[in-house]
C-alpha cells in the first residue's frame, strides 16, 4: 500500500513543485518506486522542473476522464528508474478533477508504488483540496515570512478538517513543517522570521530547513531536481529531509549565518 | 363553549400561525456601528423591545456575501434585551453560520427552503480524547488553526493548545485556552454575562463576553503575552492577570 504525502502551503510561490520534485526524486533514489504528480491543472510545472515536458504525450486529466490508460500517462525518470511523473493538464479546467476520478487513480498508483507525492496548486481552491483529500502525510511548505506563515496555518486547518482521513475519523494526516527560502543573515538581522517563531505558531514537527539558494532558481530552470546538485546547500538540506521522512535523526543544518573563513575575510564577499 | 376542542388524548396540537415579528434588517455588517444604532433607537422606546423576538434579515446587505459576525450580533441584540429568532434572506453560508448560533432560518415571503440536512461533519479538530465532556462543553487538544470555528454549545470550550489568528472559538459559556491566544474568543454567546474567559498568553485579535467585546488594539498592552482573566463588570470587558 503506498504512502500518499501532500505537499501543500497555500501562499504561492513558496517552493511547492521544487519540494516536490526534490522529495520525489530523493525517495526514488533510495530505492522506493515513487510516483509524483502535479495537480496544478490549467499551469503545470512540475514537468518543466522535472525535465520531462518534452516527453508529455498523455496527463492526468486524460488518465481520469479515461482516454488514456495510467501506464501511457506516466513519464518514467530518466535519471532514476524507480520515479514517475504524473503531469497535470495545460489545457483543462481544474474542474476536471472529480473525487471519484483522483481516487480511481491513486488507487492505481497504490497497487505498484511505495510512495505517491501529490504537488498542490496554490490557494484553497479545488486542485489544493483535491491533492490534499487523500493524503496520509502532508508536508507544508513555507516561508518564513508572516503571511506564508499564516496561510500554512489555514491549509492545516483544513488538512485537520477536509481529508479523508477527517471525515473517516481515521488517525489524522501526518503533518510535517518544511521551511524554505531560509537566509540566516537576514533572520540574524530580523528582517525574517526566524525557525523557532515559525515553530512557535505553528508547533508542528520541523521536517527541514531549506536554505535560500541560487542553486535552486538553476536547477528549476535546468530541470534538474535541486536534490541531484549534492554540492550546494539546498541539495543536502533536501537529502537531510529524506533522511528525516524516513524516520532518521538528522540534526538540523545551515541554520546559522555562515562565517566567513580566512579568503572570506581576505578578499571580501 | 370554548373555540379550541382539544382533541382526545392529545397533549398538543400542531398548527401553523402567522407571527408579526419585528425585522433587524441589515445594510452593513459592522458591529460597531449597528450597536450604536441599535441601542440608540432602543433608548427611545425601552419597553417596546424588552424581550421581544426579533428576526435578521440579510437580503438588503450592501455585499451579498458579506461575512456576518452572527455571535457578535446575537449578543449585542441579547445584551440589549432582544430575543433573537432567525436569520432570512441569507445565503448558504450565511445560513450555516447563522445555524451555529441556533438560530432558524426562515424562508423568503412565505417560501420554505427545504434544503437536505448536511450529514454531521467530524468536529474541526477532533483528535482521540477530544469532543463532549460531558457537560455540554468541548474539549480540544489540538491546535486551533486559522480559518477554524469551534463552538461550545450550552456549556465551556477548554482548548489545550494554542490558538492560531484568524481562527474563532465560541461558547455558550467559559473558554478556556492552555496556549497562546492569537484568534477570537468569544465566550458567553447566548447572553450570558457571567462567562469568562481564560488564556495562558493573551495575543487575542478580539474577545468578547455576551456581546462586549474589545479588538486587539483596544486590548490594554499592559497585560498583552500575559496569563489572564477576562470578565465583565456593569458591561465593561476587565483584563486581569490571574
Amino acid at each position: 500500500m503506498a504512502r500518499t504525502i501532500v505537499v501543500t502551503s497555500g501562499k504561492g510561490g513558496v517552493g511547492k513543485t521544487t519540494t516536490s520534485a526534490a522529495i520525489a526524486m530523493g525517495l526514488a533514489q533510495r530505492g522506493n518506486r515513487t510516483a509524483v504528480i502535479d495537480f496544478d491543472v490549467g499551469l503545470r510545472n512540475l514537468d518543466l522542473v522535472m525535465g520531462c515536458e518534452r516527453r508529455v504525450v498523455y496527463d492526468f486529466v486524460n488518465v481520469i476522464t479515461g482516454e488514456a490508460s495510467l501506464n501511457q500517462a506516466l513519464i518514467r525518470d530518466k535519471r532514476c528508474d524507480d520515479l514517475y511523473i504524473l503531469p497535470a493538464s495545460q489545457t483543462r479546467d481544474k474542474d476536471a478533477l472529480t473525487r471519484e476520478g483522483v481516487a480511481k487513480v491513486l488507487d492505481e498508483l497504490g497497487k505498484t508504488f511505495d510512495y505517491i507525492v501529490c504537488d498542490s496548486p496554490a490557494g484553497i481552491e479545488h486542485g489544493a483540496t483535491m491533492a490534499m483529500y487523500f493524503a496520509d502525510d502532508a508536508i507544508v511548505v513555507t516561508n518564513p515570512e508572516v503571511s506564508s506563515v499564516r496561510d500554512s496555518d489555514r491549509m492545516l486547518g483544513i488538512l485537520a478538517s477536509k481529508s479523508r482521513r477527517a471525515e473517516n475519523a481515521e488517525e489524522p494526516i501526518r503533518e510535517y513543517l518544511l521551511l524554505t527560502r531560509y537566509a540566516p543573515e537576514r533572520v540574524a538581522k530580523g528582517e525574517m522570521l526566524s525557525v523557532d517563531d515559525v515553530q512557535e505558531i505553528l508547533s508542528l514537527k520541523l521536517l527541514g530547513v531549506i536554505p535560500e539558494s541560487a542553486d535552486v532558481l538553476d536547477a528549476s530552470n535546468k530541470g534538474e531536481p535541486v536534490i541531484l546538485n549534492q554540492q550546494s546547500d539546498a541539495g543536502q538540506a533536501y537529502a537531510d529531509v529524506i533522511s528525516r521522512y524516513l524516520g532518521d535523526e538528522v540534526p538540523h543544518r545551515f541554520l546559522e549565518a555562515r562565517k566567513k573563513g580566512l579568503f572570506g575575510r581576505l578578499f571580501g564577499g | 363553549m370554548s373555540a379550541i376542542q382539544p382533541a382526545e388524548n392529545e397533549p398538543f396540537e400542531l398548527k401553523a400561525s402567522a407571527i408579526t415579528l419585528p425585522v433587524l434588517r441589515l445594510f452593513d455588517t459592522d458591529m460597531d456601528r449597528i450597536g450604536e444604532r441599535l441601542s440608540h433607537k432602543i433608548d427611545q422606546a425601552p419597553d417596546f423591545f424588552h424581550n421581544a423576538p426579533i428576526v435578521i434579515d440579510l437580503s438588503a446587505l450592501k455585499s451579498g456575501d458579506a461575512t456576518v459576525d452572527f455571535a457578535l450580533l446575537v449578543g449585542l441584540i441579547r445584551g440589549m434585551g432582544m430575543i433573537p429568532v432567525g436569520v432570512q434572506g441569507g445565503n448558504e453560508l450565511q445560513n450555516e453560520a447563522a445555524e451555529m448560533l441556533e438560530l432558524a432560518i426562515l424562508g423568503n415571503g412565505g417560501e420554505r427552503k427545504t434544503r437536505p440536512r448536511p450529514k454531521p461533519k467530524p468536529r474541526v479538530g477532533a483528535n482521540a480524547g477530544d469532543g463532549d465532556n460531558g457537560s455540554g462543553g468541548l474539549l480540544v487538544t489540538r491546535p486551533v488553526r486559522s480559518g477554524q470555528r469551534l463552538y461550545a454549545r450550552g456549556g465551556d470550550l477548554v482548548v489545550t493548545a494554542a490558538v492560531s489568528s484568524g481562527a474563532e472559538l465560541f461558547a455558550d459559556g467559559n473558554i478556556h485556552v492552555y496556549g497562546a491566544l492569537r484568534g477570537r474568543a468569544l465566550a458567553g454567546v447566548n447572553g450570558n454575562a457571567s462567562a469568562r474567559i481564560f488564556c495562558r498568553k493573551l495575543n487575542a485579535e478580539l474577545v468578547s463576553i455576551a456581546g462586549r467585546y474589545k479588538v486587539s488594539d483596544s486590548i490594554s498592552r499592559e497585560h498583552w503575552g500575559d496569563t489572564v482573566q477576562i470578565y465583565l463588570v456593569d458591561n465593561r470587558l476587565i483584563v486581569e492577570p490571574v
